[in-house]
């Protein structure tokens, strides 16, 4: 095993994944969705309601790349591409963009700043409560992504404060699901996929069990 | 069609008519699916004609009504202000008549109470009955005198067209002052009853659908505020009003009822 990820790490994949251009790559396709959401703003493709349209496209956004960042590690694992960790960071910190952009639209021209409705709905509708827990999780993990910041926490301080990452996962599956009108499937996808990648990390297969330590992080 | 007739206009900003694209693109239709651009995209396989509605229950003569009987009836245009649940609205001038004018047809007898309406559950034409969003076929309710009501019409058209399938064509209800989900599409059945009739969404989720679903900015949803609105195409929220504004012609009908309970 040891071996064959050795052989892989010298790969084409691997040798893309190192080069130069890889992060900034990466960086630009994080902004692809808002530049597609601004495309369809001018264009009027955001439709009939184009605020609520918004608020859907970026919290949706905001949902999908938090999922993409943590199949970051299973993937790593799976795939023997170590390469991989150091895209995490980038792709956890575009989940947080939309999901400050789903939470600005939502304040500042859902509801026109009208601070009394948002607290209202804050503490009033449970699915506007969760998906706000879910948005406080991920500033603060946003805020301590430095490597500043892991240094002044230490290391398993801060692996204990970034597994909420899974809690803001959950709460932002919870607020799909609950925020639909009838039995709608797609809320169920996200869930079932987050609830994949917990079980993945749980999972001894005989590769991970040699890859542990790291792979619980 | 006959002169125009456009209810209580009173504030004429507040009353601006929807562009009809929007009207006709952003449309809640589940049997389609259930996204806002769903029923536009996907209500084509829609087959309008022939179509029948079957008046039944508690009448002296139960009949068969075909689509050429309901356009025979005197259309005249209406313009109501349709508020949705989910907290949008817009100003629709439909094409239709009283629905009063077809039930005294069919003699409701003394044991009449309520009205019940049903849509067309056809899997073959819906593609959106494959999901269980809600149990179909569609169905909802009105009381006797609800339904009676001058402004509850049977609307075939809009903008001075044929009703688009998406709309809920050949033949849907509208009654301006409870919520748009009340008002139901594309109907084959209408049953008069003893009983107050299920409705669809209250039977998915009693604690947020009631039966009467007048809309009422004091009675929030329990998982969104009513008190505000926009109007599709404007930016800021407006007010909601009692009754969506029609509450001159309609409170009557609540007398002495506890419309908090009654929601």
């Amino acid at each position: 095993m040891a071996a064959a990820q050795k052989n892989l790490a010298k790969g084409p994949v691997a040798r893309a994944l190192a080069s130069r251009w890889a992060k900034p790559a990466v960086f630009v396709l994080g902004l692809v969705p808002l530049g597609w959401m601004v495309w369809l703003g001018v264009s009027g493709g955001l439709g009939a309601e184009p605020v609520a349209e918004a608020v859907r496209q970026s919290g949706l956004w905001a949902l999908r790349l938090l999922l993409v960042a943590l199949a970051v590690t299973p993937l790593r694992i799976l795939t023997g591409q170590a390469g991989l960790a150091r895209f995490r960071r980038m792709i956890g910190l575009f989940a947080f963009f939309y999901a400050l952009l789903h939470v600005s639209v939502y304040v500042g021209v859902d509801q026109f700043f009208d601070w009394a409705a948002v607290w209202k709905d804050i503490v009033k509708r449970p699915y506007i409560t969760v998906g706000m827990g879910a948005f406080v999780i991920l500033t603060a993990l946003a805020a301590t992504s430095t490597n500043g910041m892991v240094r002044r926490l230490g290391g398993r301080r801060w692996k204990a404060l970034h597994k909420a990452v899974f809690l803001a996962g959950a709460a932002g599956c919870v607020h799909y699901v609950m925020l639909v009108k009838g039995w709608q499937y797609p809320p169920f996808v996200y869930a079932a996929i987050l609830l994949g990648l917990v079980a993945l990390r749980y999972t001894k297969s005989p590769a991970a069990g040699r890859l542990s330590p790291s792979y619980r992080t | 069609f006959q002169a125009p007739l456009t209810v209580s206009p009173k504030d004429p900003k507040m009353d601006a008519q929807t562009p009809m694209k929007s009207a006709t693109s952003y449309n809640n239709f589940y049997e389609f699916g259930t996204d806002k651009t769903d029923p536009s995209e996907n209500a084509g396989t829609l087959r309008t004609r022939p179509w029948e509605i079957a008046v039944d229950g508690d009448v002296g003569k139960p009949t068969t009504f075909g689509i050429e009987d309901l356009l025979a009836f005197p259309l005249e245009e209406r313009v109501y202000r349709l508020r949705c649940v989910e907290g949008w609205s817009m100003v629709i001038p439909w094409v239709g008549f009283p629905l009063a004018e077809l039930l005294k047809r069919v003699d409701p007898t003394g044991n009449a109470k309520y009205v019940a309406f049903q849509t067309l559950s056809d899997r073959s034409q819906m593609p959106g009955l494959k999901y269980p969003v809600l149990q179909w076929p569609y169905v909802e309710g009105l009381r006797m005198d609800e339904a009676m009501h001058p402004l509850t019409i049977l609307a075939v058209g809009m903008y001075g067209e044929t009703l688009p399938n998406q709309n809920g064509a050949p033949v849907r209800l509208v009654v301006p002052w409870k919520y748009g989900f009340k008002s139901i599409k594309s109907i084959v059945r209408i049953t008069l009853t003893q009983d107050q009739p299920p409705t669809s969404w209250n039977r998915s989720q009693p604690r947020e659908y009631g039966f009467y679903s007048n809309v009422n900015p004091e009675v929030d949803h329990p998982r969104w505020s009513q008190a505000t609105e926009r109007r599709v195409g404007e930016f800021s929220r407006r007010k909601t009003l009692p009754f969506n504004g029609y509450g001159e012609e309609v409170a009557s009908l609540y007398a002495g009822m506890d419309l908090r309970k009654n929601y």
